[in-house]
């Protein structure tokens, strides 16, 4: 402990030379920043609100986007200076699935944060294979297995079973394929052929903009869906679908959401980059401050029509520390949304190696690639160093606790096995991760003609 | 010039622009009492005058009203006043109570369909709404003059900002945004439309050219043009700090790409059923081209080229808003858009209110290009 301090106030101290070496406003005043509406936008929102923004002489406007792919495009081409993106975003744009692009992060803005709810007519054949507590309530986390039934009504219906994610490269997609492989069903495989990712799949997945889930699902078009809050919840008050699991319990604090930017823009405006991300620190500290007694707050600033504009109440329901499963099934989740706590905003190049992974295992990235491919890509995409030039600016204007900050790390979190299958993540070694997952592309395979091959 | 014959068949779709205009024209028009006519000259010099302004920009319903409060004999006026007045406001109050019944017994998922008092909440919100942005705009402009004002005492030499306000555009921004794009779009359309119009109308060659293509594009739908018109827009419309905004410019092109066809369409006939006296006199007297085209060709075309761009107009404004819902232009079609993305309890009555607000826009809009119309076509095609 007393080390750590040592440490802190060293760096403290380097900060302080640092910002004064470096101390001028931004090069960029003004800027549009873009985001979806969906809750973990609220960094975002709560800068501008509280003046977060302005405070580092940024002029800011806030922009509702049509869609993720929408975001990035815009992001590309300038129109947006910046946006809220799904951590696969980045990531896949600099790997080169659909749009190749040079784009970067220096922020996480949450971890947690999103669900998989499935229709009503999915949830009644389901529930009898869902194990239940001595008060006959769902036991929670429900594995995928108990799918299976509803799976096999469908196919001998000769209907096929669909789900839809936000973007191929989203969170929820590899959340979903990963809860759903988890339980021994195909969510199917991506292919230079095949960029829908249905190849040798149990489960049609494809994609729905966020606020569209809850009427696509009502419609019948899709029969489950996994996606960000308010959008679950929503499910419930609509009486449309029920939720059934968190990410949380697919894997516990899982990186979301990322403050993206062009590379071009990171290196032209370093100091407008920096402001940026000190601005969101301060608004995510505000967000988790006083264990959670802001969020009422924060649900009532995003209930407005500029930001997320579901009702309050459906906003309140997951920011607040609860989720509800099935109407009536409330449980306490005080880590739904985290968006400053166990380092969230630290860009860890291990987070990034984790998606990665899963874009392999799922044959995004067609070939196998070696250990040391993925930490040059992580690297090329996370830039720590942003988010700790601006977390020591914030220690040095005493906006801050340096104890909240992590300053030992090498941008590697340590070893987990809180995933709901229990396989250990490494990121030092994302081969030998690949390797244990029983569902998945490994090594060398390939798939071609609707078929894994080689090894 | 006298390819007139030919064009016409093709382009017999288009309504007589006298068709359109016709509203203006024919109800009968009793003067005042002979003897209060005598009386007050002047007064009734000046309701004469309101009573043909109201019949010049649209108004003509209350003419009947205006001729009444001047004592004229109601008898002859009420029937008119129940054509004009009473029965369309009877069939909107109708209208009120059959859409509140319907309405109060439909479910959505996004709870009750709105009636007309929970849409006129809502139309009060977004006015409150409206003002407390402009406080909040205000105050913006008061921080930022004062952070200037620091950094100038700091450093007199620094560089002061002036930044436009950065929140979310309100009610009547959007609208007002709507209205920009849509006249950009259109005045795009009709700098195009009508010199090709003109070509089309005065050479057979030109019309053959261009036909086939104008009967190929213009039942396109904004949707179709809009992904194309992003990709070009984006690649053609690069500079560090732009004019316009691409959604904007994305948005006015495919306004003017919809609604281009009809007014090429309305030249086109008005330029080739020119009177074949007039062309033989202008030929007799040897004219100049130029003087053709300025003394005979476009006063006696007017007509069909103010009716092609109220028509073009309105398809404008149509397409408009599923074209800002596509290309986020910060206008009412972004509005709609959002609303339906935020899904709460709110929302339906807020679209509710945009489509009154299109509406009525749209209506005032051709009654705007009514007026100009009226006020550019001379003689009895009026």
């Amino acid at each position: 402990m007393r080390q750590r301090i040592c440490v802190s106030v060293i760096c403290g101290l380097l900060a302080c030379t640092t910002s004064f070496a470096a101390g001028k406003g931004p090069e960029k005043e003004q800027l549009k920043l873009g985001f979806i509406k969906l809750t973990d936008m609220a960094p975002l929102a709560i800068a501008y609100e509280k003046g977060f923004f302005e405070d580092e002489g940024l002029y800011v406007t806030l922009e509702p986007q049509a869609n993720w792919k929408v975001i990035l495009d815009r992001v590309i081409t300038g129109e947006l200076d910046g946006a809220h993106m799904l951590a696969g975003q980045p990531l896949g744009a600099s790997v080169g699935i659909g749009t190749r692009a040079d784009v970067v992060t220096g922020f996480s803005m949450d971890l947690n944060g999103n669900a998989i709810t499935v229709s009503n007519e999915v949830w009644a054949l389901m529930k009898p294979a869902v194990a239940t507590d001595e008060k006959g309530m769902p036991k929670h986390p429900i594995p995928s297995a108990a799918l299976k039934p509803a799976l096999e009504k469908f196919k001998s219906s000769g209907k096929s079973f669909k789900m839809a994610m936000v973007f191929p490269v989203s969170t929820h997609n590899y959340e979903l394929r990963y809860w759903l492989a988890a339980g021994g069903i195909s969510p199917g495989f991506y292919s230079p052929a095949d960029v829908t990712g249905q190849t040798r799949a149990d489960i049609l997945i494809s994609v729905t903009p966020p606020p569209q889930m809850p009427a696509t699902l009502e419609a019948g078009t899709i029969h489950g869906y996994s996606v960000g809050e308010p959008w679950n919840q929503q499910a419930i008050f609509k009486g449309v679908g029920v939720p059934v699991i968190t990410d949380y319990e697919i894997w516990k604090n899982n990186p979301e959401k990322v403050f993206g930017v062009t590379k071009a823009f990171a290196d032209k405006y370093p100091r407008t980059h920096i402001a940026l991300v000190k601005a969101l620190t301060r608004a995510a500290i505000w967000l988790d401050d006083k264990n959670g007694a802001n969020r009422k707050e924060a649900a009532q600033i995003l209930s407005r029509p500029e930001y997320v504009g579901a009702d309050y109440r459906v906003i309140a329901n997951s920011m607040t520390g609860t989720f509800e499963y099935g109407r009536g099934d409330k449980r306490a989740l005080p880590d739904f949304n985290v968006f400053f706590r166990y380092h969230a905003n630290y860009p860890y190049y291990s987070d990034a190696i984790w998606y990665l992974t899963q874009m392999r295992r799922w044959g995004q990235i067609p070939e196998g690639k070696p250990d040391s491919w993925f930490l040059e890509t992580a690297k090329k995409v996370y830039l720590p160093e942003v988010f700790m030039a601006a977390a020591k600016e914030l220690i040095a204007e005493k906006k801050v606790n340096a104890a909240d900050f992590d300053f030992t790390t090498d941008g590697f979190r340590p070893p987990t096995k809180e995933f709901i299958d229990g396989i250990e993540y490494d990121g030092r070694k994302p081969n030998a991760y690949i390797e244990k997952l029983a569902i998945g592309l490994k090594g060398q395979q390939k798939i071609e003609g609707g078929d894994v091959v080689g090894k | 010039m006298s390819s007139a014959s030919n064009v016409k068949p093709a382009l017999a779709a288009v309504p007589a622009p006298i068709a359109l205009s016709g509203e203006t024209a024919s109800a009968a028009q009793p003067g005042p009492p002979a003897d209060k006519q005598r009386r007050f000259p002047r007064v009734n010099a000046g309701v004469d005058a309101v009573i043909r302004a109201l019949a010049f920009v649209g108004l003509g319903f209350l003419k009947p009203v205006v001729a009444m409060a001047r004592g004229e004999d109601p008898r002859i006026h009420l029937r008119q006043v129940w054509l004009d007045l009473g029965a369309p406001v009877l069939a909107i109050a109708a209208f009120l109570f059959v859409w509140s019944q319907v309405s109060s017994g439909i479910q959505t998922s996004l709870g009750q369909i709105p009636g007309p008092v929970a849409v006129w909440t809502q139309a009060k919100a977004l006015w409150a709404d409206h003002t407390v942005q402009r406080e909040k705009e205000a105050a913006f402009y008061e921080r930022q003059e004062k952070r200037n004002a620091e950094k100038l005492a700091e450093d007199p030499t620094a560089e002061t900002s002036e930044f436009k306000y950065t929140g979310k555009p309100s009610y009547v921004d959007q609208i007002l945004t709507s209205l920009k794009t849509v006249f950009a779009g259109f005045l795009l359309a009709t700098l195009i439309a009508v010199p090709l119009g003109i070509l089309c109308g005065a050479s057979k060659t030109f019309n053959a050219m261009f036909n086939p293509l104008i009967q190929v594009f213009k039942p396109v739908s904004p949707l179709a043009w809009l992904p194309i018109v992003t990709m070009v827009v984006s690649a053609l419309y690069v500079s560090a700090d732009p004019v316009f905004e691409k959604s904007f410019v994305n948005s006015a092109i495919t306004v003017m790409l919809c609604s281009l066809w009809t007014t090429v369409i309305n030249t086109a006939v008005g330029v080739a059923s020119i009177d074949k006296d007039l062309l033989n006199v202008a030929k007799v007297l040897q004219l100049k081209k130029s003087t053709q085209l300025t003394k005979l060709v476009l006063p006696s075309a007017l007509p069909y080229i103010f009716t092609g761009m109220r028509l073009s107009l309105g398809v404008g404004w149509m397409v408009l808003i599923a074209a800002e819902m596509l290309a986020q232009n910060p206008g009412l079609g972004k509005f709609v858009w959002d609303e339906f993305q935020n899904g709460s309890s709110e929302s339906l009555s807020k679209i509710m209110v945009a489509v009154f607000t299109i509406g009525i826009i749209g209506f005032l809009l051709d009654r705007v290009m009514l007026t100009l119309q009226n006020a550019f076509t001379y003689g009895n095609t009026r």
